[in-house]
């Protein structure tokens, strides 16, 4: 997807990938995780890899949603069951990247880096990598039927809870 | 060089929390440990199918290079160049005929036989190394290496006892097991956990944490401690195997263990999607937990279906790494493959019933780092003194046997000390 001639994006695509976006980074920091997995489709396929499986050409997972009942499964799992490093997240996601359209999918890609700060203030860069996306757009609405979350930092610190 | 431990008790049921935070201590179990008398993972051969292929592991904190040469054989080496002590191979895995640090281009084999030096004969007649140089006598150390139905083990020491003795019954058993019919590695997950390694290879021998600390298990029933099972050991009881076999309990039983069990509740709640509960009959032994450990720093696991190795990789005093390698084999489907994949959620750096591994080992080290000379875990869950195999799994003795082999091979082994 790469090599891709940058063309002429329909404004009301690309303003609604934006709000989508800063919505993912901002409901995930802010702890409103319910509002995150609502910005999928039920239908959805979330994963997220790391860079060295994926330039292997392996399939392993670190998580695989594959609906989003399962993206919620996890979000009540992490909220009563799980037991994690207690943290803030912040996610810094650069721009958006389209690709045009497969099976009727903007295929979008965009860098992020995601730091975790304890809650007596110390920060420590926790993942960097890209999200590669496939939206769906319905009344002017973006809506993420597949991410694949591609982490460079695939030596994940400590444990990995809350989404990336 | 040494070092003295005034053990509280002779049968390990008391650690003294310093262990944990010694540069020398750290140091030492390097020399006397990874580089001793014994067997240690390395890799899978499946990762080195090919001739000319490659991947790079650890041994402790010493960096070595698996190969499988263009006779088809296995080599493994260390990864450091014979001329400045440089990174020879920089790459995690490949397929090379050769193999040359960047530095000088000094050249090295499959076999780890140092094979060029550039200029060795100098420059028109000028320079060059002497005559009588000898590239054999500097070749990189080379271990030792079998290759155990598919699982790699290396060691250092021309000493050390056959990979089937160290094993031992169990061991051995359960790699045969494991690796009854070709594999396909799926991939690789890594984790950073800021503790001392030891505090994960006792984690893999603490069964009376899984159904606490991991609620997960508790809460859907996927583990728990009332499931039929227990803990096996071998003769030194340095290595041990925790495991369990599927719906060997009821719910009922259940609720009732954990009645009054502060943050853990059966019940509670239900997955909407259950396919991460599903178990697929796949061993004759009918476990669906299956976990031998071994001496000092892998294991490999069955937890439902998915299968895998872990191998701890001590960085410093401080910090390991846990590389995890997740496998199938090659006659799965496309469905089954789809399915380890699915229960991977499971474990790794995110799993739900594996995440609060990295929490628990962080805040073990963090506080006990500054406690006072004298301070020691207490380690008396399932008994004190000789140390037994058990059928339950509320049990930490596989902790003293751990302590009791490391303790023998560091030389500081009390008066009468349990083995």
């Amino acid at each position: 997807m790469s090599s891709a001639a940058v063309t002429a994006i329909p404004r009301e695509v690309r303003d609604a990938t934006f709000d989508l976006l800063a919505e993912y980074g901002m409901a995930i920091d802010q702890d409103r995780l319910e509002d995150w997995a609502a910005l999928f489709t039920p239908d959805c396929d979330y994963r997220v890899i790391s860079r060295e499986n994926e330039e292997q050409g392996l399939p392993n997972i670190m998580i695989w949603c594959d609906n989003r009942d399962m993206l919620l499964d996890r979000i009540e799992s992490y909220r009563h069951v799980n037991e994690y490093n207690l943290h803030w997240d912040r996610h810094v996601i650069g721009p958006p990247r389209h690709f045009g359209q497969v099976d009727g999918l903007w295929q979008v890609e965009a860098a992020y880096s995601a730091f975790q700060t304890t809650l007596e203030g110390e920060t420590r860069l926790f993942s960097v990598g890209r999200y590669r996306l496939g939206l769906r757009f319905e009344d002017g609405v973006a809506r993420i039927r597949t991410a694949v979350v591609v982490a460079d930092t695939g030596l994940i610190p400590t444990l990995l809870a809350t989404p990336l | 060089m040494g070092f003295q431990v005034n053990w509280e008790r002779n049968d390990y049921s008391r650690i003294p929390h310093w262990l944990y935070h010694d540069d020398e201590v750290y140091r030492l179990e390097m020399e006397r440990i990874f580089r001793g008398p014994l067997w240690h993972y390395l890799c899978l051969e499946a990762e080195v199918r090919q001739p000319g292929d490659f991947r790079t592991t650890w041994v402790g904190d010493t960096p070595v290079v698996v190969t499988r040469d263009k006779k088809d054989e296995l080599h493994a080496w260390v990864n450091r160049c014979s001329h400045r002590g440089a990174t020879i191979v920089r790459q995690v895995h490949g397929n090379s005929a050769d193999h040359v640090c960047i530095y000088h281009r000094w050249c090295y084999s499959p076999s780890g036989d140092l094979t060029g030096i550039p200029f060795r004969r100098g420059l028109k007649g000028e320079g060059g190394m002497p005559a009588d140089f000898s590239p054999a006598s500097v070749s990189p150390k080379k271990l030792r290496l079998v290759n155990f139905h598919g699982v790699l083990f290396g060691t250092f020491s021309e000493q050390c006892e056959s990979i089937e003795d160290f094993l031992g019954e169990f061991g051995t058993g359960m790699i045969r097991r494991f690796m009854h019919k070709p594999v396909r590695v799926l991939g690789y997950s890594r984790q950073l956990i800021y503790g001392n390694w030891k505090l994960y290879a006792e984690n893999l021998r603490d069964t009376y944490h899984a159904s606490l600390l991991h609620e997960f298990f508790v809460t859907y029933g996927v583990d728990r401690a009332t499931q039929k099972g227990g803990v096996k050991m071998d003769a030194r009881h340095r290595h041990n195997m925790n495991h369990a076999y599927a719906a060997s309990d009821t719910q009922d039983e259940a609720r009732a263990a954990y009645a009054g069990t502060a943050g853990v509740e059966l019940d509670r709640m239900k997955l909407r999607d259950t396919k991460l509960l599903q178990y697929i009959p796949e061993f004759e032994d009918g476990m669906n937990l299956a976990a031998p450990t071994f001496f000092p720093s892998s294991i490999i696991i069955q937890a439902n279906n998915t299968l895998g190795t872990r191998h701890i990789r001590p960085k410093g005093v401080n910090q390991l790494e846990v590389f995890q390698t997740l496998f199938g084999y090659e006659d799965d489907t496309p469905e089954m493959t789809r399915h380890r994949l699915i229960l991977a959620n499971l474990v790794g750096p995110a799993g739900l019933v594996s995440m609060e591994d990295g929490e628990a080992i962080e805040l073990a080290h963090r506080t006990s780092g500054s406690a006072p000379a004298g301070s020691a875990s207490v380690v008396e869950m399932g008994g004190r003194g000789p140390l037994r195999d058990l059928a339950h799994r509320v049990t930490e003795t596989p902790i003293r046997g751990f302590w009791s082999y490391w303790s023998e091979l560091m030389g500081v082994e009390p008066e009468g000390g349990v083995r």
